[in-house]
């Protein structure tokens, strides 16, 4: 019985904290969200060469062979440094292909990730915020996709798509190179400017099928719901670190704001709701590979519990900062874009909360 | 990550349950309405003859208060959460007695481990573990609640005897209690931390007087106490003169400190769930309004939350990790959460909340309700929320301290 981090895990996340508190201040954040495409190569291949590309990736891919808790363990230091870039969106393809058992697929694209060198996403949402595998309208016919998948994250750096589709035998995955005839990604300004969503059109591309039925889909978003809860976690402890360092230092009426019950109890409110949460997606994360008919339940529990919380964080966390913490000099706003991201991404809390119900038979 | 006990654990919950098997009937179980009030006699129940002979072939096993020595009624086991919370778990499914609950056991006894003297340790002790004395606690005041350093009921030495004058408030189990550890002032002239001493004192002495205080839900489950001229023997005192604030700080140093008490909540969330899904509203079950099926999902994310933070909590322990915050906020998080499964509950009632507990058509007797008030009683009790907020906000994240002037 340990439910705990092992040192490795922990030494894990020191890594990822001190690199990117030396190569991505949020200086750097705001060079890179405010860049054309809104990702850096020479972070991205910095952040690979520390193993944080491959950490799903099985080793005989060229990756560490870790679990989802390891990467969940990244995407927190990754939410709570802001880090723009293809993170999430790679971890989606790499679920996805190791969902769906296909060996080839794996073989082709997995060791290029794991060395930082191919970009991956997973394009699995439809217009009318349509996330359910089950009611999808992008249709596979002989090979060739048609179809329209609104807010892909990262598709306009991506080598390849892994896109959710459905055929005649129902839903599967499909990849769908990038480059390939059929395929045009167009640029969206993303409130969170730091994961950049483009805009897919599918007609007639030409696409390897990966997958049969619904469960490599569900199992490749599960995994982006716990990811998501983790980036919500290390963004809202960010946002409170910010805020109480903050309260130390402002003073007025002749004190440091911190000094006022105000003050204090709206931090120590968040703090004893964020503190257990914790352990919520340290448990979905270990749920996905040790437990599996509880993965899917705790997944969505987590995503819709945590995103909640980052919403109410960076909410309060603003207001405790008065006016400086509604400009845009100030840091605080690219948590704030962060969490709508998270909010939003993949399906929204009341969402996988009406899931939640369902799944549990009531 | 591991979930699991290993295989020398697992062999200890055998043998645990061996014990079980062989020491507590399912006749005996049957006996006890539940494991919450087989364990529990603050309420005043006695620890029949049965209870006793069980408890003490518990303790000589190594499974109830292991972190008190042999000579004073313990097991004297070396310190193991994990082992201790497989003897909570599986002394829970057999519905078999385990450690007294209540104020004598968990407060008063490491508070004489630490402070007292062996003559009040060889008294007290052995007798507060099998529940043959019972202790209430005297520290609140009408006026020192929060602020409790302000209390003024005060002890002077006269002779061999503490003459003891004033009010305490908010006292359990005082009808039931043969004696009480209290806080006194017997320093008037030392600032307020500093002239405070830790006494205990015999239920029956003269000039003691304990009066019901019915609280909101109609019942009376607390008491004020009155002291007029009571005295007690001035070896009663439990450390030195002036240092009864330090005394009454001495923590529960022992493994059983950090684990929660989250399956009761979970046990409550079950009958929300079991409630929702009997009742009707407008027709329908309750648990197929959308609305109700979202907040019973928010509140459970919250309890698993918990549930897992416990986990989380057991591990900490058991690789002597300092918890810090992860444990100041436990308190606050499970009752602001017991709220609100309670106000839930009140919601799935419907119409039918708004009758009192014994009107015959009231759902489960009118139970919800009083659940609903008590949900706030403990919110309050032991350290109000906006003193728990205090305490996160200080301690656990290191804002400046209150109320200095």
């Amino acid at each position: 019985m340990d439910f705990g981090l092992s040192q490795d895990q922990v030494l894990l996340k020191e890594t990822i904290r001190r690199y990117l508190e030396s190569e991505c201040p949020t200086t750097r954040v705001r060079a890179i969200m405010e860049s054309d495409r809104g990702h850096d190569p020479d972070l991205w291949a910095g952040l690979a060469e520390l193993g944080v590309a491959g950490l799903h990736v099985p080793a005989a891919h060229g990756g560490s062979g870790l679990e989802l808790l390891d990467v969940a363990l990244a995407a927190e230091e990754l939410g709570w440094a802001c880090t723009p870039g293809p993170f999430l969106a790679c971890a989606l393809g790499i679920a996805a292909i190791l969902a769906s058992g296909d060996r080839d697929a794996a073989a082709r694209w997995l060791p290029g990730v794991a060395r930082g060198e191919t970009i991956l996403t997973f394009a699995l949402g439809e217009d009318g915020d349509e996330w359910d595998a089950g009611r999808l309208a992008t249709r596979a016919r002989n090979g060739k996709l048609t179809g329209k998948k609104p807010l892909v994250p990262y598709a306009a750096v991506a080598d390849a798509l892994v896109v959710a589709a459905q055929d005649d035998d129902g839903p599967g995955l499909w990849i769908v190179e990038r480059a390939a005839s059929g395929v045009t990604v167009a640029g969206l300004q993303s409130t969170d400017m730091t994961r950049r969503l483009d805009a897919v059109q599918l007609a007639d591309a030409p696409g390897t099928k990966i997958a049969s039925g619904r469960t490599a889909i569900d199992r490749a978003r599960d995994a982006g719901l716990v990811l998501l809860a983790a980036d919500a976690y290390g963004g809202s402890r960010r946002c409170v670190d910010m805020t109480v360092k903050y309260a130390l230092t402002r003073e007025q009426f002749g004190q440091p704001i911190g000094a006022f019950q105000a003050v204090k109890h709206q931090l120590a409110d968040l703090v004893t709701d964020l503190d257990p949460a914790l352990s919520l997606w340290w448990y979905a994360a270990h749920a996905y590979d040790h437990i599996r008919d509880r993965a899917e339940r705790h997944a969505a529990l987590a995503k819709a519990h945590l995103t909640d919380l980052y919403d109410r964080t960076v909410r309060t966390t603003t207001e405790l900062h008065g006016g400086i913490g509604f400009t845009w000099e100030y840091d605080l706003h690219l948590w704030f874009r962060r969490a709508v991201f998270d909010r939003a991404f993949l399906g929204e809390a009341n969402y996988h909360r009406q899931r939640a119900a369902d799944l549990a038979g009531w | 990550m591991n979930l699991a006990y290993s295989a020398e654990y697992e062999e200890f919950r055998a043998e645990v349950r061996r014990f079980l098997s062989e020491h507590w009937t399912p006749e005996d179980a049957a006996r006890q309405p539940s494991a919450e009030t087989a364990a529990t006699y603050i309420g005043g129940g006695v620890a029949d003859e049965r209870v006793t002979a069980f408890r003490l072939q518990a303790i000589e096993r190594g499974y109830l208060y292991r972190h008190v020595p042999r000579r004073y009624g313990g097991s004297e086991q070396t310190p193991d959460p994990l082992k201790a919370a497989i003897i909570g778990e599986e002394f829970r499914r057999a519905h078999a007695p385990h450690e007294i609950m209540g104020q004598g056991p968990s407060m008063l006894v490491p508070t004489l481990l630490e402070h007292g003297t062996e003559a009040q340790k060889d008294f007290f002790i052995r007798d507060t573990l099998l529940g043959k004395i019972r202790w209430c606690q005297g520290y609140s005041e009408p006026g020192a609640g929060s602020d409790l350093a302000s209390l003024r009921t005060r002890a002077v030495l006269e002779g061999d005897s503490w003459v003891v004058n004033g009010q305490k408030i908010w006292t359990s189990s005082a009808r039931e209690a043969d004696w009480m550890f209290a806080l006194v002032r017997t320093e008037p002239d030392q600032p307020k931390h500093d002239g405070i001493s830790y006494l205990l004192i015999d239920m029956k002495t003269p000039g003691l007087d304990v009066r019901p205080l019915r609280q909101m839900t109609g019942d009376a489950d607390f008491n004020e106490v009155f002291l007029e001229n009571v005295r007690v023997p001035a070896a009663n005192i439990v450390g030195k003169r002036g240092q009864g604030w330090i005394v009454s700080r001495s923590t529960l140093k022992h493994e059983r400190a950090l684990i929660g008490g989250s399956h009761l909540t979970r046990r409550t969330f079950d009958g929300l769930v079991m409630l929702a899904k009997a009742l009707e509203i407008r027709g329908r079950p309750a648990i197929e309004d959308p609305v109700v099926r979202n907040r019973l999902v928010e509140l459970e994310s919250r309890l698993l939350a918990n549930e897992y933070q416990g986990y989380r909590l057991l591990t900490m322990s058991a690789r002597a990790e300092d918890p810090g915050l992860s444990a100041m906020v436990m308190k606050l998080s499970s009752t602001t959460l017991g709220y609100d499964i309670a106000k839930l509950a009140m919601d799935v009632v419907g119409d039918r909340a708004m009758l009192a507990p014994g009107e015959p058509n009231a759902p489960a007797m009118g139970m919800f309700g009083t659940a609903y008030m008590w949900s706030l009683g403990v919110l309050i009790a032991g350290g109000a929320a906006n003193i728990q907020r205090n305490i996160v906000a200080e301690r656990g994240l290191g804002l400046p301290r209150d109320g200095k002037k």
